[in-house]
């Protein structure tokens, strides 16, 4: 019997909720609704021995698989390890399209060998698998792994599940930033502060986090260093200094400034060095975001009366409008691939999460159907997008696919949850 | 409005107190909200002397300005940085202590309501702090006496989503440093 901690509920019915088993702070309950049009139906059945250790490696691997939408998990109270020879008939019975088994083996050293196994059900095929030697707090990892391996042979493209999340939580007066598996578990702390905290930004090597910080009772531009915690200021000029967003290559960072009155934009040095003004408007500009060539800065401005999305060369040059649904648009994210930007927009006053295609000039689409969506952020293969909104009065964390199918809620059980920037491919 | 900075002032200490495990310590300094309390003794303004049995002795404190508590809080109508004229007031008796005082220095925050994304609204709200700022220095306040600061739509003077709460969210704090 697998080991409930959390319960996942099959991609069709609507997961319920659960009473959470575990430490209270910060814990993640993963509900995941919706059809797609195409989703593969794979088994992943469970791994011998996967329950003498604290993570149940095979529920992992199936809810990562779910969550990405492309996946169907089909249930099974079956054990197999990577060495079995299940059968394919069997399996092809049962509706499976692909089958995934494995161990996990404690050696002398403490640490635990993950092996697995994944079958091509259809063409009755070994797909390979892999073998490695983890630490104990490296096994929710090594199940991510695994997700990426299978969702990459089956699907041609990268898996996100290795990747992180960083998000703030606010649980009376206090704020935390934190960093979690995409899944939104295994979230740490890495900033705990009295006053707010926004805007978290990863460095594309993702191994910092800007932010704004109004610990010195003004909105401050910070960079941490996410495994050594070391700090340093950014942006500390004269009035206020926020929405930071790194170049591409690292190298340069865009964040609005005060210094010069009202709120414009600055490109400057990962130092906060030389900072070289961008717009020049009497308006608000804010909230910008390199292109993911490095070349154009997308941005918001209400130049034209209420806030809309713009863009404009790096170097400087002609300031475009590319936004046009209603008055009220803002929070601008790129795809990877920067064919899609997803952004907020205000509709009869609700804040709806939207999504356009930016080449072909198609009609953008709204794909949640909830009132307070905000802070959009892609994952790095550029296949979900991670969001805060508001449900059940609560702030929750929700990973979409593009086309509104596929939904994940990532609901805290103790603290108000915002913020939500996905991290880079890095482990 | 003393109540409610008195509260924050409260609050954060008590959360500053409790400690944190963070993995980076935070400067403890709790906020410095400053609240200006009349310094002159002032019980009701019924003297108690022993010699008069109905000798009523009237102490009046609306003449001691140095020592009245200033209104702090300018507020504004949705989508809006005008200063309105009921709050012209406000920012003339700020103005006229900074000019006698070229060592005073005041933070202006700028506040939005809940409504809209959080970096907008710190900008909106940089906005409404400029708006004093200009002000208090057309009435003659030194630049350098005077930070335009915005906390946008994250720290709410009053919790709730009604235009009640909103309006009272939507303001600038005149706060000395």
């Amino acid at each position: 019997m697998l080991m409930n901690r959390r319960s996942f509920g099959s991609s069709v019915a609507m997961a319920s909720g659960l009473a959470l088993a575990g430490p209270a702070l910060a814990q993640f309950r993963v509900e995941i609704s919706g059809v797609g049009a195409t989703q593969v139906p794979i088994a992943v059945a469970r791994f011998r021995d996967e329950d003498r250790t604290t993570q149940v490696l095979s529920a992992i691997v199936r809810a990562d698989l779910e969550r990405a939408g492309v996946f169907r998990g089909i249930d099974t109270t079956a054990l197999i390890d990577e060495a079995g020879q299940p059968q394919m008939s069997e399996w092809r019975s049962k509706g499976a399209d692909a089958l995934v088994g494995g161990s996990v083996t404690r050696l002398a050293d403490g640490r635990f060998d993950v092996r697995f196994k994944l079958w091509d059900v259809v063409k009755g095929k070994d797909l390979g698998g892999q073998s490695n030697a983890v630490a104990p707090t490296d096994l929710r990892l090594a199940a991510h792994h695994i997700a990426d391996f299978v969702y990459e042979k089956l699907t041609g493209e990268r898996g996100v599940f290795s990747t992180r999340i960083a998000y703030v939580t606010r649980s009376g007066t206090r704020y935390a930033l934190r960093v979690a598996d995409a899944d939104g578990e295994g979230g740490q702390v890495a900033l705990n502060s009295p006053e707010p905290i926004i805007s978290p930004a990863w460095s594309p090597n993702g191994q910092e986090l800007a932010y704004v910080s109004f610990e010195a009772q003004k909105a401050v531009v910070y960079a941490q260093e996410v495994a050594s915690g070391k700090r340093r200021v950014i942006a500390n000029f004269r009035g206020s200094n926020s929405a930071p967003a790194w170049s591409p290559d690292g190298q340069s960072l865009v964040a609005t400034l005060s210094r010069e009155g009202g709120s414009q934009i600055f490109v400057m040095g990962r130092n906060g060095e030389n900072p070289r003004r961008v717009t020049s408007s009497p308006s608000i500009d804010t909230e910008a975001t390199f292109s993911p060539d490095g070349r154009t800065l997308y941005f918001v401005s209400d130049r034209s009366g209420g806030p809309q999305i713009y863009r404009v060369p790096v170097a400087g040059g002609a300031v475009e409008r590319v936004s046009f649904t209603g008055d009220y648009n803002i929070s601008p994210a790129l795809s990877p691939d920067g064919r899609y930007m997803a952004y907020i927009s205000r509709q009869s006053g609700a804040f709806k999460l939207y999504v356009a295609e930016l080449s072909k000039g198609a009609t953008p689409q709204a794909i949640t159907d909830t009132r307070d969506d905000e802070s959009p952020s892609f994952a790095p293969n550029g296949r979900l997008i991670i969001y805060a909104t508001r449900s059940g009065g609560r702030d929750v964390l929700m990973t979409t696919t593009l086309d509104g199918k596929i939904k994940a809620k990532l609901v805290s059980t103790t603290a108000d949850v915002r913020e939500p920037m996905w991290g880079p491919y890095d482990r | 409005m003393k109540n409610i900075k008195f509260t924050a002032f409260a609050l954060v200490a008590a959360a500053v107190m409790a400690g944190c495990a963070s993995n980076v310590p935070l400067d403890n300094k709790a906020a410095p909200v400053e609240s200006r309390t009349p310094s002159t003794s002032s019980s009701s303004g019924a003297s108690t002397n022993a010699n008069s049995g109905s000798k009523v002795a009237s102490v009046d404190l609306t003449k001691n300005t140095a020592n009245a508590e200033l209104a702090r809080v300018v507020y504004f109508d949705y989508d809006s940085f005008v200063i309105k004229d009921e709050f012209r007031p406000v920012v003339e008796a700020q103005a006229k202590v900074l000019s006698a005082d070229r060592t005073k220095k005041l933070s202006v925050e700028g506040h939005t309501d809940e409504r809209g994304g959080s970096e907008y609204n710190l900008a909106l709200g940089q906005k409404r702090a400029e708006s004093v700022t200009k002000a208090l220095k057309l009435l003659g306040v030194n630049d350098t006496q005077v930070e335009a600061v915005s906390f946008g739509k994250e720290r709410p003077a009053v919790q709730g989503s009604d235009e009640a709460a909103w309006a009272k969210n939507r303001r600038a704090e005149l706060a000395s440093r």
